[in-house]
């Protein structure tokens, strides 16, 4: 047994935050508090406003007939018995659809080499996966339109499917779709340096073979949509749990030929959405020309079921990765193939390559690596499309090179941590852009290093490991150092042509009181945006934080393009940062017209007008907006009140903001049984000035368990006709409480250069890094044994298949690549 | 998701219940606590004709001591097992057991006639009945019967109930100062089915075992008794070798199908590692 | 007695007499969302898995998405709506919001409920214990460190407050 006991997660209760005092803000201001959301309350009251809690006048429901088969053609559909079921109030199939509604097909401008398919809202031909809608049933209640959907008859053809995107690939694979001619979306090849030679030359060639299984979302709430179409007006009123009303609003203009500025989407509270509801949905879409269609409003709530059948699902990779380093441990090269799998249509309107572009090219970006090479190959395969999921490709880039670096470590006898320590980009050589094209601002990954080691107390633990395994108890210590790609700019989507704003708008006011609204235009699931909005203005323009009222997710609202990529506050709040500072300014000017002063001597603190020089009181805000409101002919002629004002952001220095970090995971694997245990997790991150630490915190937890969820639960299983094994929470294994550890969290500050309030994304830093330091523990704990894992998620089975107590691969699922050693040269 | 239409009835004793099963025939499901039926309803995996609602039949409740036998009402909740003192001291099994039956709320409405009629293959109260050599009473409006719990699992799902027959009652023998038990699972996440689990009656008498009880379940089609187990350790005195023999000779007990949690050589593995640790709970007990 | 497709039921929902004609084949989630606008309750998965449906029945949880409405008959109902008015969990939500043990709040009313039942007879209790208990309810945004957080300061204050009383 160990000696003594090491300081494990002992810092857990301490605060995150050693609050360093936000430079552009005076000291008392909200900015840098751990504040509670002021909607956290009424939502913890039971009064949430979901979509589907909310119920129209002569409002109809939907229930689609989706495909049985993962593959099939549509010979013919008989509706006739469903329309005749009571309470069944129209059947509408693809071609129904399609009198009002065009077609959904990806194009991306800049990478004209992804080709793609049509797809039909409603399937009209043929249908590419398991779940594809080919009919829908229009009730007054779900119940009965569920009922009616089982009476529609659809005489089928079923074609051959192909599941496994290596086959799909291969000469003679089942089409997806015969049109494209081939199965293959897109490939790539992205290479700098001199990559042959370095592994000529290198003291340890390292090779592993990856297996990610497919993951999906699971956001508790399923997607959901109300469409309110009036005829007379032409006009389309949508409530949709979605993380982009905006982009909806166009979309829908689009597809279904209405004005643009007669569309508007609602996006109320959303209960979680983690990528899955950034997408355009043929159901969705279908929801709203029904509502065209019959001119009243139309609901859809997607089931479990149909969240599994149809949301986006991610991350589906074989890799085989290779490194070389030097006799020193320096990284020479890395050289990596990907396949992905996408699913049956690149998904609508980003694009399913994000995944796979994002894994080929952050590749060992952390790293001072001479020479890079990466292949990619993206299949499409008769399986759910694939789209957003929290941090798009990035945990699959990081758990490669994670997982590769620690083999070389042990291929040369250097302590993991050393390694990493010994290729970090250095503090000199910022700004810096990597061999795959990543270009980083200023990185602190020595200090995050230092600080986590020290939070983990790492050469104790060690020690401890090392005596235990003495005992036959085997235990994995794993790092990751992670970057995090945050608040991508116009770089992103403009090149493809894609209407997908980077760029957030803040609307602000004064009411005549004093109290302040502010419209801003990313959009908030609950990771808290809104809050850290009210905070910096509140801060700005010197009044409380309750004086705030901040709305969004309305497309009547303050444009914007809602929450995705770590963007809310890096980018909504530099634009309400700069709307409050033009509102204070002329505010002040109504001021200063009032006392007969100069704007320059004057400030706001703490609702009052107050001379800058000495603090002393002139006049209370709020009789300055009274003034503003109702007195105008108290001020001077040339003084018109303007009490809003508008700014806007995206970032234009920079392509997007890195942020960065280091995790570390502990685990104990039972070797009889293959059980993981989580111990201790730790994160040490780098996300800039935060503007609210209990927030923040929260976003890393949450972030860092559902990637431990991916790692040792969940995937994606589908049998080779393409039907999903895993379409319930039965089957689909999420993380739950009891299973998942404490996690110790720690920051380090980089203010984010160029931008007014220093502050970059970090709604994905936990999720990243999480899988990947679950790589490298499991196989640290199986060193002695000789052996490693290569398949996720590290199932009991996987672990006992690995240590050669059972002899046969896992039964299920088709793909199993083997797990072969590296070579030492 | 949402139910198919079905009609419902809620009997209020059980002959009634048992009448009407009898005019419903096979197209009728009785609605104890509705645990696994409600999802196979919302999925529309199962579209009965109509749902006999037993929750508010008295005498499918409670739990009491008849003589040198526990009897449990077919209705009893598996939360009221779970702080039964009676059963805590009795049958300390099903004590062991019941916590492991997935979750609070779960645990508040389902039922043990409900699981055992059910028999899913990796539920754990089926097991404890077997391993404890329970006594089930099965009532028909032709009369009662009463079945070995060893008897009544015949396969995946598949017991020796007649559809005109409603599962009423348990029969556990109480505890003897030689019982000793043991019990262990593998479930992927806390409270979930188990992949494999082991229960397990001994009575010892004077270190040596008089009867092994070893019951494997999650990786076999139904509750498997494991009888070469049981032989070798009949007489044999409590020891790590005993242990080590126990295990070996699972093995010729054990066919385990193949699942997404694991294939039968993994499933092999795990019940031998399981049976191992549960003969080490007896022998320390 | 008849089977029949619909039946009147009378049952008490947060205090409130309710007498309703509701068809047999629909779930209590159901009701208490569609027909008593009590959206509080959510349906995550209405196959038992995810306890976002968590409701107390007669003052036990119970999976509200596993229960027939007409099974309600003659039952007290109580809502996340109904203990959050009575002031029953007052204690419990502050501390959910004080450490932001919510984030979407799809989960939230059933977390509170399984959480409830926890608190109701306090005993010390171990975090993994707590997260034993809390293991039925799904959240996929805080993962769970501030919910057990919460839930432990609860525990510990209800224990004090009780050993006060003595």
């Amino acid at each position: 047994m160990p000696s003594r006991a090491c300081l494990r997660g002992g810092s857990r209760r301490e605060p995150a935050i050693a609050s360093a005092r936000h430079p552009a803000f005076p000291a008392g201001s909200p900015v840098g508090e751990g504040v509670a959301r002021p909607s956290a309350l009424r939502l913890a009251s039971g009064r949430g406003r979901y979509t589907d809690d909310q119920t129209l006048p002569r409002m109809v429901h939907l229930a689609f007939v989706r495909s049985p088969m993962a593959h099939a053609r549509i010979r013919g559909i008989d509706i006739a018995a469903a329309l005749a079921f009571p309470g069944v109030v129209r059947v509408v199939t693809g071609a129904d659809i399609a009198t009002v509604c065009k077609p959904m097909q990806v194009t991306l401008a800049h990478l004209p080499q992804h080709v793609s398919a049509e797809q039909w809202p409603i399937a009209i031909a043929e249908i590419a996966f398991q779940g594809e809608p080919v009919a829908a049933v229009v009730a007054r209640s779900r119940r009965e339109a569920e009922d009616a959907a089982e009476l529609v008859a659809v005489d089928w053809e079923e074609l051959p499917a192909v599941v496994d995107p290596i086959a799909a690939l291969a000469a003679g694979s089942p089409m997806v779709h015969s049109s494209l001619g081939s199965n293959l979306a897109f490939s790539a090849r992205f290479e700098n340096g001199e990559v042959d030679r370095a592994f000529a030359a290198a003291a340890a060639v390292v090779e592993h073979r990856f297996d990610f299984g497919r993951v999906a979302c699971v956001a508790l709430e399923s997607r959901a949509i109300i469409a309110d179409y009036d005829p007379t007006e032409r006009s389309l009123l949508v409530r949709q749990s979605h993380q982009s009303p905006h982009l909806m609003q166009t979309m829908f203009a689009r597809h279904l030929g209405l004005a643009e500025h007669r569309v508007r989407v609602i996006a109320g509270d959303v209960g979680g959405a983690f990528g899955s509801k950034l997408h355009v949905y043929g159901d969705e879409i279908a929801t709203a020309a029904i509502a065209v269609l019959l001119g009243r409003p139309v609901k859809f709530t997607a089931d479990r079921l149909e969240a599994f059948q149809s949301d986006a699902q991610a991350r589906e990779f074989l890799a085989t990765g290779r490194l070389a380093a030097d006799r020193d441990g320096r990284i020479l090269a890395i050289d990596v193939d990907l396949v992905s799998g996408i699913g049956g249509y690149s998904i609508y309107p980003r694009s399913s390559l994000g995944d796979g572009l994002q894994a080929a090219t952050f590749l060992g970006a952390a790293y001072d690596i001479a020479a890079f090479r990466s292949q990619l190959r993206v299949a499409y395969q008769n399986k759910v499309p694939s789209g957003a999921l929290r941090g798009v490709g990035q945990p699959i880039s990081c758990s490669i090179v994670e997982q590769l670096i620690d083999l070389a470590a042990g291929a040369l006898d250097i302590d993991p941590a050393e390694m990493r320590r010994r290729n970090y980009l250095r503090q000199g050589q910022f700004p810096a852009t990597s061999k795959g094209g990543l270009k980083m601002t200023e990185l602190s990954l020595v200090p995050c290093l230092d600080r986590i080691l020290e939070l983990m107390d790492y050469r104790c633990l060690r020690q401890q490991q090392s005596e235990l395994r003495e005992a036959g108890i085997h235990r994995g210590i794993g790092f990751a150092t992670f970057l995090e790609q945050t608040a991508p700019g116009a770089g992103l989507y403009g090149p493809g042509g894609l209407p997908i704003t980077s760029q957030d708008s803040c609307i602000i006011r004064f009411e005549p009181s004093g109290t302040v609204r502010c419209e801003i235009g990313c959009s908030d699931q609950g990771q808290g945006t809104l809050t850290g909005i009210a905070q910096i203005v509140a801060a700005t323009l010197g009044i409380p934080l309750d004086d705030v009222a901040v709305s969004a997710g309305d497309s009547a609202g303050a444009q914007g393009g809602g929450a995705w990529a770590s963007r809310g506050l890096a980018i909504s709040g530099e634009a309400a940062h700069a709307a409050a500072r033009q509102l204070r300014r002329n505010l002040l000017t109504v001021a200063a017209a009032v006392l007969q002063g100069n704007l320059e001597d004057l400030d706001i603190r703490d609702r009052l007008i107050v001379d800058v020089a000495d603090g002393r009181e002139r006049l209370s805000l709020a009789r300055v907006c009274e003034i503003a409101y109702y007195c105008q002919d108290l001020l001077p002629p040339e003084v018109t009140p303007e009490l809003s004002a508008t700014s806007h952001f995206t970032p234009r220095t920079d392509p997007y903001f890195i942020a960065n970090g280091i995790q570390a995971c502990h685990l104990e694997i039972d070797a009889e049984t293959g059980w993981i245990k989580l111990l201790d997790h730790w994160i040490v991150d780098d996300c800039g000035h935060v503007i609210n630490p209990l927030l923040v915190d929260d976003q890393l937890r949450g972030g860092i368990v559902q990637g431990l969820g991916a790692a040792l639960f969940e995937r994606c299983v589908y049998d080779e006709q393409g039907q999903q094994l895993t379409a319930t929470m039965a089957d689909y294994l999420v993380p739950m409480a009891a299973e998942m550890p404490d996690i110790t969290i720690a920051h380090v500050l980089t203010p984010q250069p160029g931008t007014a309030l220093g502050i970059k994304g970090v709604g994905e830093a936990g999720t990243i890094g999480a899988t990947a330091a679950v790589w490298c523990a499991v196989n640290d704990a199986l060193r002695p044994f000789g052996v490693r894992v290569g398949r996720q998620p590290f199932s009991p089975e996987v672990i006992l298949t690995a240590l050669g107590v059972i002899p046969t691969p896992p039964v299920v699922d088709p793909v199993n690549p083997n797990d072969e050693e590296g070579d030492m040269q | 998701m949402k139910a198919p239409n079905f009609a419902y009835l809620r009997a209020t004793d059980l002959p009634g219940a048992l009448a009407a099963l009898d005019s419903y025939g096979t197209g009728a499901r009785i609605l104890a606590g509705g645990q696994s039926l409600m999802p196979a309803l919302n999925f529309r995996l199962d579209v009965p004709e109509v749902l006999i609602d037993i929750n508010g039949v008295a005498a499918l409740t409670g739990i009491e001591i008849q003589g040198d036998v526990i009897r449990i009402g077919a209705l009893t909740r598996h939360a009221e097992l779970e702080a039964s003192a009676v059963i805590a001291a009795e049958a300390p099994l099903l004590a062991a057991a019941v916590r492991h039956v997935a979750h609070p709320a779960i645990r508040n409405r389902g039922t043990i006639g409900g699981s055992l009629s059910l028999a899913d293959p990796a539920a754990e109260l089926p097991a404890c009945m077997v391993a404890l050599e329970a006594e089930l009473v099965l009532a028909s409006s032709a009369g009662s019967r009463t079945i070995g719990a060893a008897a009544f699992f015949r396969g995946l799902f598949e017991t020796d109930r007649r559809p005109n027959e409603i599962l009423v009652e348990v029969r556990v023998k109480r505890q003897t100062p030689n019982r000793r038990h043991g019990f262990a699972e593998l479930s992927r996440r806390h409270g979930d089915f188990a992949v494999v689990g082991i229960a397990c009656q001994a009575d010892v008498a004077d270190a040596k075992v008089a009867a092994l009880r070893l019951v494997v379940f999650g990786s076999e089609s139904f509750p498997r008794v494991a009888s070469h187990a049981a032989a070798a350790a009949q007489g044999r005195v409590l020891s790590r070798a005993l242990r080590d023999d126990i295990v070996a000779a699972l093995l010729e007990d054990l066919d385990p199908s193949d699942n997404l949690q694991g294939g039968a050589a993994t499933k092999r593995q795990w019940a031998q590692i399981l049976a191992g640790r549960v003969v080490a709970q007896i022998t320390a007990a | 007695m008849d089977a029949v497709t619909r039946a009147t039921i009378t049952l008490s929902v947060n205090g409130e007499p309710i007498a309703a004609t509701v068809p047999v084949r629909q779930h209590l989630v159901d009701f208490l969302r569609e027909d008593l606008g009590l959206t509080g309750s959510h349906l995550g998965c209405e196959h038992g898995v995810c306890g976002a449906c968590t409701v107390r029945v007669d003052g036990i949880a119970v999976r509200g998405c596993l229960m027939l409405t007409v099974q309600a008959d003659g039952r007290r109902i109580e809502t996340i709506e109904g203990l959050s008015e009575s002031g029953a969990i007052a204690d419990l939500q502050a501390e959910f919001v004080a450490r932001n043990a919510l984030q979407c709040g799809f989960c939230t009313s059933g977390m509170l409920i399984t959480a409830a039942a926890l608190l109701e007879r306090p005993r010390a209790m171990s975090r993994g214990e707590i997260r034993e208990h809390l293991s039925g309810n799904y959240c996929r945004c805080t993962g769970y460190q501030a919910i057990v957080d919460a839930v432990a300061s609860v525990l510990a204050g209800r224990i004090a407050a009780g050993a006060g009383d003595r």
